[in-house]
């Protein structure tokens, strides 16, 4: 409903990020109607008929077999996606109050119920799995499962809201569009409506730098300080380098990933360079340049020991994030117990009536 | 036929609910998601505000998952057969005389 669409971006390298996830869905809907050569039945041997689907690249779907450590993986990596999603409200959620006009403020409010959507979506999808979503929730609140380390940095201008919707959800997109093809079914599922939603978020906050970036001196000084603190964080949104990344290559395998981490960052770069010029930031990397011979910029990697760091816990904002889960969860628990008394209290009532008549 | 889920769904308190949207007059209710609630007012609710944002429906529908019985994967062959060998079932099956209009 906001907003202008930016054209430049859709022409950018890799950009025309909903086309693909447009071409992910068809792919989905003809995967589904095409039936599989020589299919063997899936009593024989389960293994076989597990490899078989994901070789014709055809969807598992909740009720079918899988292998145990492919179920885990799952659960992980999209329980951790959706806490990442209900963290993330946080740092944006920061700056509802100090928006600095309505319209501002109604697309950060927009954007915030969008994320809690995004995480809903997910909990469902890992729910298929076999676990539930308030075990996910202990897990979160426990410590024992993480969710994005970009969560852990503090927002502290109002263009760090431009700079996250820009960068972050940027970089979230190309890494959740290939995920739109991931092997199993309610992921690959909820991504589609993640992204699509997603891509909205990206533009309002390259709006928001657009806007700072064309404004006074100081609105320009801070869409530059915001966008110096934000990168390198953001190409850390991928993980670590392909040789360090302990879950990579039996992803690839099952297909739920497609593309390796490194693959992802560097085409995260090569959009975001055309983005920043248009902009009329720099990105803060001095060896940042085109190489003719690969076709792709070379960048700076970024502190991969500050990744880690931030992933155990010692970023600038881990315990604040944390402390207000807990704190949001243990603070609603009476209203909780106060909705399910209500519901007992009229499933009982209805029971009645039902008596009656 | 058995659980559409084989493990337990977590304490009562918020039970789980799928959710079917129906776009637009016409067209069918839609699978779109789940969604956990107390009770199917509230499921209703979150649902209008989760899964209908952007215009994505005019009507919608919530079940307790508990009360959505599947078939099993691994009955699929069996179960649906009778389809498969009554191809008499399908209009292609017959051979219309060339020149016949309108049939």
């Amino acid at each position: 409903m906001y907003g202008n669409d930016f054209a430049p971006q859709e022409d950018a390298p890799g950009g025309g990020l909903l086309g693909q996830v447009e071409a992910a869905e068809t792919a989905l809907r003809e995967a589904a109607a095409r039936s599989r050569a020589g299919a063997t039945l899936p009593g024989d041997d389960p293994a076989a008929y597990f490899a078989e689907v994901i070789d014709a690249d055809h969807k598992i779907e909740p009720r079918d077999w899988m292998p145990d450590a492919y179920r885990r993986t799952l659960v992980r990596q999209i329980a951790q996606h959706a806490h990442s999603e209900i963290i993330g409200m946080q740092p944006e959620g920061n700056w509802i109050s100090r928006a600095p006009s309505l319209k501002r403020k109604a697309i950060l409010l927009a954007k915030v119920q969008d994320e809690a959507g995004h995480g809903l979506y997910l909990y469902a999808a890992a729910e298929t799995l076999g676990v539930s979503r308030d075990e996910l929730v202990e897990l979160l609140l426990d410590g024992r499962q993480k969710y994005s380390s970009i969560f852990n940095y503090p927002t502290l201008t109002w263009a760090d809201v431009g700079a996250i919707g820009w960068l972050v959800d940027g970089a979230a997109i190309v890494n959740q569009v290939p995920l739109c093809r991931c092997s199993y079914g309610p992921y690959a599922r909820a991504m589609i409506r993640v992204c699509k939603e997603e891509s909205f978020h990206q533009r309002q906050g390259y709006e928001i730098l657009h806007t700072l970036a064309h404004g006074t001196p100081a609105q320009r000084a801070m869409a530059q300080d915001a966008l110096d603190r934000w990168w390198y964080p953001s190409l850390a949104m991928f993980g670590p380098p392909d040789g360090d990344s302990t879950h990579s290559a039996q992803s690839m395998a099952w297909k739920i990933k497609r593309f390796s981490n490194d693959e992802l960052r560097q085409r995260f770069v090569d959009m975001c360079v055309r983005q920043a010029e248009i902009l009329g930031l720099t990105i803060p990397d001095p060896d940042l340049r085109w190489n003719e011979t690969r076709q792709a910029y070379d960048f700076t990697q970024p502190d991969y020991d500050e990744l880690m760091r931030v992933i155990k816990g010692e970023g600038p904002c881990n315990r604040q994030r944390m402390e207000h889960r807990r704190r949001a969860h243990a603070d609603g628990a009476w209203v909780r117990e106060a909705a399910t008394a209500y519901a007992v209290k009229q499933r009982a009532g209805a029971q009645r009536e039902r008596v009656a008549a | 036929m058995s659980e559409q889920r084989e493990t337990p769904q977590g304490p009562v308190t918020s039970p789980l609910w799928e959710v079917f949207v129906r776009p637009r007059r016409g067209l069918s209710h839609t699978h779109v998601g789940s969604l956990h609630a107390p009770d199917a007012e509230l499921a209703l609710r979150n649902a209008r505000d989760l899964y209908t944002r952007r215009q994505e429906g005019v009507s919608i529908w919530v079940v307790p998952a508990g009360a959505i019985t599947a078939s099993s994967p691994d009955e699929k062959d069996a179960f649906f057969d009778p389809a498969a060998d009554k191809v008499y079932r399908h209009p292609t099956f017959y051979e219309v005389p060339d020149g016949v209009a309108h049939l």
